[in-house]
């Protein structure tokens, strides 16, 4: 990966096939602390004790082509690779919920990269998941809620291009609010 | 600044679309794999490049979805096009140069770009 952003679209990935209706992901960059962390926590069907213990092991993984599961030790791995750290937890039937902290200077830290398309990509990724993105800079926060779109405008399709090119320029355009740029 | 009034008025004009096209039943699907083997070959700025393509040309009655790993992750990203009617063509090993080709030559002139097939890949 050569992003966060890309990694993010990984690991909530996970969240999807977990059968998760809510997700809600966080990227708190605050570089006066030197400190960038990245959260993402679902509603999903979790993980028990035993499968937790060995979920950063590459070769575990639910999936069913192959056997072996890169997205979560690569994420982890992005993350103390800066001298960040990364943990799980999650209940069976409650969630699972995903933390990196990052070493904000860290000449190993990735950039965060294309963050309005890892989310136009997952609002397409399965209908009916109730996205919520909090992108914090410093004091300033930005959220972007799918359920705020649903109860403004009504369902909309994810699917149809001009949509997503839509959503991915808005998310952008508060992004450069939010880091002051406009 | 971007009003959510203008993501209802686009809805509005897909919506008709999509009725146009179930009566027609021409809508054909582009689907990209997202695992982390096709997120980390690329498959996200090809399925952006999709998305840019078909909206510069401003053609109708396609989606563009997503899907796990397909399995052949040496391969990746791969992009699976389902025209209605035909044989699914599956391209592999895409970049976002590569999708322009496939817009023009496949989606608009339903003409499969072969040298990109796994087809040809696996020659």
């Amino acid at each position: 990966m050569k992003e966060l952003s890309l990694h993010i679209l990984d690991i909530a990935q996970n969240s999807v096939k977990a059968g998760a209706t809510e997700i809600k992901i966080l990227v708190d960059e605050q570089p006066a602390e030197n400190a960038l962390r990245i959260v993402i926590e679902d509603n999903g069907s979790g993980m028990d004790k035993a499968f937790l213990e060995r979920v950063t092991d590459p070769f575990t993984t639910t999936r069913t082509t192959r056997k072996v599961g890169l997205g979560i030790p690569l994420f982890k791995q992005a993350a103390e690779l800066t001298g960040g750290k990364f943990e799980i937890t999650s209940e069976v039937g409650v969630g699972t919920k995903v933390t990196a902290q990052f070493v904000y200077d860290s000449i190993d830290r990735m950039p965060l990269g294309d963050m309005p398309f890892t989310i136009t990509t997952l609002l397409g990724s399965k209908p009916g998941i109730e996205w919520i993105y909090e992108h914090k800079y410093g004091k300033n926060t930005f959220t972007f809620s799918s359920r705020e779109i649903i109860r403004q405008i009504g369902d909309i399709d994810y699917n149809q291009p001009e949509i997503v090119e839509w959503i991915a320029q808005y998310i952008s355009e508060q992004l450069q609010n939010l880091y002051g740029e406009v | 600044m971007k009003t959510l009034a203008e993501l209802a008025a686009i809805r509005e004009k897909t919506k008709k679309n999509i009725v146009l096209r179930e009566e027609s039943d021409e809508n054909t699907r582009v689907v990209v794999g997202m695992a982390t083997c096709g997120i980390a070959a690329g498959a996200r700025p090809v399925l952006a490049a999709f998305i840019d393509e078909i909206n510069k040309r401003g053609l109708k009655n396609i989606t563009v979805t997503q899907t796990g790993c397909i399995g052949v992750c040496r391969l990746e990203p791969i992009v699976e096009v389902y025209e209605p009617g035909k044989e699914k063509v599956t391209y592999v090993k895409m970049d976002a140069d590569k999708v322009a080709k496939i817009v023009t030559d496949h989606l608009v002139n339903h003409r499969p770009v072969v040298e990109y097939t796994i087809e040809d890949a696996l020659k």
